[in-house]
């Protein structure tokens, strides 16, 4: 699968409070009103300019803190085709995967903003073409590539009801 | 080669050897999810195709964090909880009840279990043996209709205390001063396992101030070696056969050991916006810090004995004017108690005022929004911006005592002029 679109850069520890602050809890059966906050206390124009296949492009402790998955729900809703960070925090990771959002671990320093970004997963590259940087990442493992593949948790479980031992 | 605790835990539930970085199904003995993550995790089952909860008796349901309900949208996501706990009867403690991880601590961690909670501070029930970690509400529903979930065996970074801590020194100081050297990401994906002399000799409810934040360091779970005081801690709440005795092998082998000499610690303080900025009380950065409010409360530090230490110091004495100071019983249990013992007289004739029992002010829906420019000091878990409520704000974190010692003074103050 090859993903196309604008980089959108972020500072390191940007916490899921940040993505979704909770003084909009209330906003939470409601996804695209929520989706308006998304990252506003950060980049107040993001929600509103950002680009179908667009991809967050952050530094290193993506997603720490709270493991609320509208964060992710919110980034998925307004078009983002994955978020790319040196490291990501485990629960936002996971959700990000559950949501059939890839969320890739590679070094991020160099990307600007606005950069156009290429990433293949399948040969686990990612292409900034706006300066020509080429970065390698590690293969998913098979569980989380089988979750992917079929686009999410929740249509894995809809086709197999288990998981299967084949994809471990 | 010996085995870790949490390698232990992990094969006691697969039935075969595991190591670090292998992903493993394991049976799951305790399932959770509260008003902000329950929702979605129902809503997901649902559309996962489920129908039925696999082990119900295994399942908890929590209304803490807008508790009771802060507007007209909350309320109908709490009868959500409230229909699905009673059709499927799973456990539900309502609005009032208290924080899930308190409740959890109380009534149903047990050492060896694995627990998965649609929050991010499940990891405290590792302070009774119990392999406990945060996850989505996805996983938590998949868990719902399977009983189980896949995991990555951690490995595991030992914090070795040596010596107890001195007096006015508290598992709060000890926690933030080694999340300040880890670094908010130093131990993701990893085990925090707590060991040595300064950990042995806190009672269990200091040792819940450890595993709680683990995961602000990032880790996927912080364990602490089962013991007489687990033993203790468990009869107490009535489930003492529930005891089993867990710790690593002594040539087991860890990623990393952090040697931390208690007697070298002193009240510590996050800055904002970030958990890991953190400094002694002594440093310059410290000194002069107007503070606006303070609370008290949380998973992290809203027990009895937090609210007793912070009373004592409150004991007599007044709020500085001009400074706020807001209490949340962790618990029902714990409001009770406080009520019988005196300590929430000693907190309202101080010039405090007292929360129901739940998440209060920590998670930034209602019951403590804090205002433009104000500063909070709290004895809760996180001070990223925005994380009570406005992103011009400040939080500060410390333990209950440094908590109260500032309310007093109206400033960011050492508690232990006042111990």
């Amino acid at each position: 699968m090859l993903l196309r679109g604008r980089a959108w850069t972020f500072g390191e520890n940007i916490s899921t409070d940040l993505i979704v602050p909770g003084r909009y809890a209330h906003l939470r059966g409601d996804l695209p009103e929520l989706a308006k906050h998304t990252l506003e206390d950060v980049r107040p124009e993001f929600a509103a300019r950002v680009q179908p296949g667009d991809l967050l492009i952050a530094g290193r402790n993506l997603g720490c803190g709270s493991s609320r998955e509208h964060a992710v729900l919110v980034l998925i809703y307004l078009g983002v085709s994955a978020v790319v960070a040196p490291s990501i925090a485990r629960i936002f990771f996971r959700n990000c995967i559950n949501s059939g959002l890839p969320a890739i671990e590679v070094e991020t320093a160099g990307i600007e903003d606005g950069d156009e970004i290429e990433v293949n997963l399948q040969t686990c590259v990612l292409v900034d073409r706006s300066r020509g940087i080429h970065r390698r990442f590690s293969p998913f493992p098979p569980i989380i590539r089988a979750i992917l593949r079929e686009g999410g948790l929740v249509p894995y479980m809809k086709k197999y009801g288990k998981f299967l031992e084949e994809d471990l | 080669m010996g085995k870790t605790m949490i390698e232990k835990i992990i094969e006691a539930h697969v039935g075969y050897q595991v190591h670090p970085g292998e992903i493993v199904i394991t049976p799951v003995d305790l399932i959770y999810a509260h008003d902000w993550s329950g929702p979605l995790t129902i809503a997901r089952f649902h559309e996962m195709g489920f129908t039925t909860v696999r082990h119900p008796e295994k399942v908890a349901f929590f209304l803490d964090h807008s508790s009771p309900s802060s507007s007209r949208e909350i309320a109908t996501l709490h009868n959500l909880l409230r229909d699905f706990a009673r059709e499927h009867e799973c456990r539900l403690f309502d609005v009032g009840e208290g924080v899930c991880h308190v409740l959890v601590a109380e009534y149903l961690a047990r050492p060896g279990d694995v627990i998965i909670g649609a929050d991010s501070h499940t990891c405290m029930a590792g302070a009774f043996g119990a392999f406990a970690t945060g996850m989505g509400a996805t996983d938590v529903a998949v868990a719902l209709a399977l009983g189980q979930t896949w995991i990555k065996v951690p490995g595991t970074i030992a914090v070795n205390v040596h010596g107890r801590l001195p007096h006015g020194v508290y598992a709060k100081d000890l926690i933030l001063s080694v999340i300040g050297r880890l670094g908010a990401d130093g131990a993701e994906y990893k085990c925090l396992e707590f060991i040595g002399e300064g950990v042995e000799s806190l009672p269990m409810e200091e040792r819940l101030v450890l595993t709680n934040m683990a995961v602000e360091a990032g880790a996927k779970c912080g364990l602490i070696p089962t013991d007489e005081e687990t033993r203790r801690a468990l009869e107490e709440r009535g489930r003492g056969e529930t005891f089993q005795p867990l710790r690593s092998d002594p040539d087991a082998v860890y990623d990393a050991v952090i040697e931390i000499e208690a007697n070298s610690l002193e009240p510590m303080v996050a800055l904002p916006h970030r958990v890991d900025n953190v400094r002694p009380i002594s440093h310059p950065e410290c000194q002069d810090v107007r503070i606006d409010q303070v609370y008290i409360g949380s998973c992290t530090n809203g027990r009895f004995e937090d609210l007793k230490v912070a009373a004592e110091i409150l004991r007599g004495r007044r709020i500085a004017p001009g400074t706020r100071l807001i209490v949340t019983p962790g618990s029902r249990e714990v409001y009770r108690r406080a009520l019988q013992t005196g300590l929430l007289e000693i907190f309202i004739e101080a010039g405090g005022l007292i929360n129901s029992p739940g998440c209060g002010a920590c998670p930034g829906s209602h019951v403590g929004i804090l205002g433009d420019g104000e500063r909070c000091l709290s004895s809760t878990n996180r001070n990223f911006q925005g994380r009570m409520g406005n992103p011009q704000a400040l939080i500060y974190l410390a333990s209950p005592a440094t908590c109260a010692a500032s309310a007093l003074e109206g400033k960011i103050t050492d508690p232990r002029r006042y111990l």
